[in-house]
């Protein structure tokens, strides 16, 4: 939420009145959830106040955020991403059969990873856009076609170094070294994937409360034909958020690939569920009650934290998806049950 | 003959918006009473009473002479009353097949399973159907509701609501989505069931049918009763009721602007599916009003104007160019802008403040390389709650907190702001009060006299009369009448109006 907006709803006479227990609840209640873990996982487990449990907890989160920061835009426009779980799956295949197999530089795995993503976004926008195919529906389609595609090049094999190829020859390359420092790399104590994931909200957060397309991109998101009508082109802005949105599922890819070392089939399988579950837990956050790039990255970090805080304290494997559900559950409950923004649509008046 | 169902003193509001005003009226068996009034005349709230849906009316309703309180739909029914809504598609009921949706009250109610084999149940389907003499063959009982052409399901959702035998029958704008041979069915069964000695109630915005059909018109307007017509009804009594008369120097001691320069030029322009195709040249300098009924094409030029639907047919030229909008956005790039209809579904964004609200379509404006400045958009906020006189505390207030009056005059404002060379107004006025709606003819009467063309739709001749130089009368999507307001005049425009080809 904006500055501005905030300023608005300081400055409703009703507000001034009404700073009641459920507004702030609506507004903290979520940043309050997460120090409260924070705190009780910091007091109670010795090992979680290491300073590199943060930061590793930050850098196996820095891959669902990401994904979750390309579902949030698809989200300001009215629509939902369900591709980003096997666009980032496909990066790591492609990522591997440019350097495995056709003995390419990491720079050009890189290169050929962003531009598929690219293409995929592409793909949805004109599924969605041109032949008006609804969101959810044309994004499940892509999945499963992205899915299943990306295994007939590599006839459903994983493919990593000394592979044997169809004509009984070994495949001449190997994840590169600089390839494998996406994952690796650190500058001070944090690591790469960290500072992407930072850079990424950042830009992100910028692109959609600071610029015009941000603005243009959240109208159509909440009334397409008002925005139609006040000039905006909305097919347009679909397709770029969608393009958006695969390019960064492609960035979460890159880093899974980096991490694995190879080109796992089945990578990324459980990355949609979780980076959609991230996005949605963002539009509670401080109320906003919308789409958005601090409360997706927020919304991730405090799932990290419980997954890492739950493992330390020997929760067995099966209870992490119990945590994620309840924090989801928990955010809907402050974005749907308790917000009186949805309550700010005009009643219908009879004539 | 005693009246099946009596009004007296009828009341209802919706906070402070009183809509009906106390209404009395009688219907008859065997008669079609017809009842005609503008948009917001309070017809659907009139008819929500009577039909249960609004259960908080004043007044009393009386049948066979005895008062009963409507308060629920079941209870109108029980009382003989039914209703048979505007829109078909919320009648029939999709995935359901013919047969089903005859018999849906049934289903609904249990009395019929609904996992019953289309054999069990067709014989009772058909008898429903026979009410209305509709001998539809098996394969078309079975098949699915939506492969029946629409005038069929009118005559579905009819024969539905006649399987209780109505005493009386409101019928809402039953033709709006019939064909004229279509229409023509319609009315003969209605006119049978009249004389089989059923009371009806027919609400309709087109004129010829309730000449045609109605034995009895009733004018409602700002939810009063204005006149009650035997046949023949005299029409320009009727709509002058309707309309309401010229509000008293309100409009007629203003100077007439008149344009010189043809600055938009239409050529060829087909509104509606069966209309007349016509050419018409807006200019530069004057307010031109475009008159007409719902459903008369007003908003079909409008929105053709900005592209965001197309003609029919026609082209266009703005200032001698060629002028082919493909979206909004193309005409809103040479300054032909739009203010829709229906407030709320074309221009409000939820949460938005008013700066936000006005700065939104000229982003470029407060943008460096587009990033937003808010500084610059709060004045423009500010300019805009200045310039046109908005109640509002801040730019920063959502819209949606302000009254329709001023929700109104920020739509507006932020186009007229701009200097546009084409400003269209698309019932600018409604929905919102006296004050307001003076303020913003005024506005739109200094921006035609700053050089800009100012097109006015509205179904009001009120409105019409007191925002315009020039009117334009259209009907059924036809050019019925092009004249400077000083040389026409409220009779004659009724007169165009009613005219049949």
């Amino acid at each position: 939420m904006s500055k501005n907006e905030q300023a608005a709803d300081a400055e409703l006479p009703e507000a001034k009145h009404h700073i009641d227990f459920r507004n702030l609840v609506v507004r903290y209640g979520f940043i309050a959830v997460t120090v409260f873990f924070f705190v009780f996982f910091y007091a109670t487990i010795p090992a979680f106040r290491l300073s590199t449990t943060m930061l590793s907890m930050l850098k196996f989160t820095s891959v669902v955020a990401i994904a979750g920061l390309g579902v949030t835009i698809s989200m300001v426009v009215g629509g939902l991403d369900l591709s980003v779980g096997s666009t980032a799956g496909m990066s790591v295949t492609v990522a591997a059969m440019t350097m495995v197999i056709y003995g390419q530089q990491g720079s050009v795995a890189i290169v050929a990873v962003l531009i598929a993503g690219a293409l995929i976004g592409a793909f949805n926008a004109f599924l969605i856009v041109i032949l008006k195919i609804p969101d959810l529906l044309a994004t499940l389609a892509t999945m499963f076609l992205v899915q299943g595609l990306k295994l007939v090049p590599v006839e459903g094999q994983s493919v990593s170094s000394g592979l044997i190829l169809r004509d009984g020859s070994v495949a001449p390359g190997k994840f590169t070294e600089g390839f494998l420092q996406i994952n690796r790399g650190t500058i001070g104590q944090v690591s790469y994937p960290v500072i992407i994931f930072a850079v990424l909200t950042l830009l992100t957060w910028f692109f959609l409360s600071r610029t015009k397309w941000g603005r243009i991109m959240y109208a159509i998101g909440s009334n397409p034909e008002a925005a139609r009508l006040a000039g905006a082109r909305v097919g347009r802005y679909k397709a770029l958020a969608y393009m958006i949105s695969g390019v960064f599922a492609a960035i979460a890819g890159l880093i899974l690939s980096s991490r694995i070392g190879q080109g796992d089939i089945s990578a990324g399988s459980s990355l949609l569920l979780d980076a959609v579950a991230v996005a949605l837990v963002g539009t509670s956050v401080l109320g906003a009650n919308k789409p958005n790039a601090l409360g997706t990255a927020l919304g991730a970090i405090l799932i990290g934290i419980l997954l890492t805080g739950t493992t330390m304290m020997n929760f067995p494997f099966y209870w992490q998806d119990v945590v994620k559900g309840l924090v989801l559950l928990v955010a809907l409950i402050l974005s749907y049950t308790l917000s009186d923004k949805k309550q700010r649509h005009v009643e219908a008046v009879p004539t | 003959m005693t009246a099946v169902v009596e009004m007296r003193d009828i009341t209802m509001a919706f906070g402070t918006n009183q809509v009906l005003k106390g209404i009395d009226l009688d219907l008859e068996p065997g008669k079609v009473t017809a009842l005609l009034g503008a948009n917001g005349a309070g017809k659907s709230t009139l008819i929500k009473v009577l039909s249960g849906v609004h259960n908080n009316y004043g007044g009393t309703v009386l049948i066979d002479g005895a008062a009963v309180h409507l308060d629920h739909p079941t209870t109108a029914q029980s009382y003989g009353i039914e209703a048979v809504h505007q829109k078909i598609a919320d009648g029939v009921v999709p995935g359901l097949s013919v047969a089903e949706n005859f018999l849906f009250e049934d289903i609904v109610n249990n009395r019929i399973s609904r996992t019953a084999s289309m054999r069990s149940i067709l014989p009772r389907a058909k008898e429903v159907a026979s009410i209305l003499s509709l001998d539809w063959p098996d394969e078309v009982m079975r098949s699915d509701i939506y492969e029946l052409p629409i005038a069929d399901q009118q005559l579905l959702l009819l024969a539905r609501s006649l399987v209780h035998e109505p005493r009386l029958l409101i019928l809402d704008e039953p033709t709006s989505a019939l064909s004229d041979s279509e229409a023509q069915r319609l009315f003969a069964v209605i006119r049978r069931l009249r004389d089989d000695g059923v009371a009806i109630l027919y609400v309709s915005h087109r004129l010829q049918e309730i000449d045609a059909i109605g034995d009895r018109l009733i004018v409602l307007r700002d939810g009063v009763i204005r006149s009650d017509h035997p046949q023949p009804f005299d029409w320009t009594d009727a709509l002058h009721q309707m309309l309401g008369e010229a509000e008293a120097g309100s409009d007629d001691d203003r100077d007439e602007q008149r344009g010189t320069d043809d600055v938009l030029c239409l050529s060829g322009v087909q509104l509606l599916a069966e209309s007349v195709p016509f050419d018409i040249s807006f200019r530069s300098g004057e307010v031109a009003g475009v008159f007409g009924l719902l459903g008369s094409g007003g908003s079909e030029l409008a929105l053709g104007m900005f592209g965001a639907d197309p003609f029919v047919e026609g082209e266009m030229t703005l200032n001698q160019e060629p002028f082919e909008p493909k979206a909004p956005a193309d005409a809103i790039a040479q300054d032909v802008y739009m203010v829709p209809e229906d407030r709320v579904a074309g221009t409000i964004i939820k949460n938005w403040s008013i700066a936000h609200t006005s700065t939104f379509p000229f982003l470029k404006d407060v943008s460096r390389f587009a990033v937003m400045n808010w500084r610059a958009e709060d004045k423009v906020g500010r300019s805009v709650i200045e310039d046109f006189d908005v109640v509002a505390q801040s730019p920063h207030d959502p819209v949606i907190s302000l009254s329709g009056g001023n929700q109104q005059k920020v739509v507006v404002g932020r186009w007229l702001r701009m200097n546009p060379t084409v400003m269209i107004l698309n019932e600018p006025f409604q929905g919102v009060d006296v004050g307001a709606r003076r303020d913003l003819a005024n506005k739109a009467r200094e921006v035609a006299a700053a050089g800009s063309v100012v097109i006015v739709m509205s179904t009001d001749l009120g409105e019409i009369m007191q925002v315009s130089d020039r009117v334009i009368v259209l009907a059924d999507g036809d050019l019925r009448h092009d004249a400077y307001r000083s040389e026409t005049s409220r009779e004659e425009i009724l007169s165009k109006l009613t005219e049949v080809e």
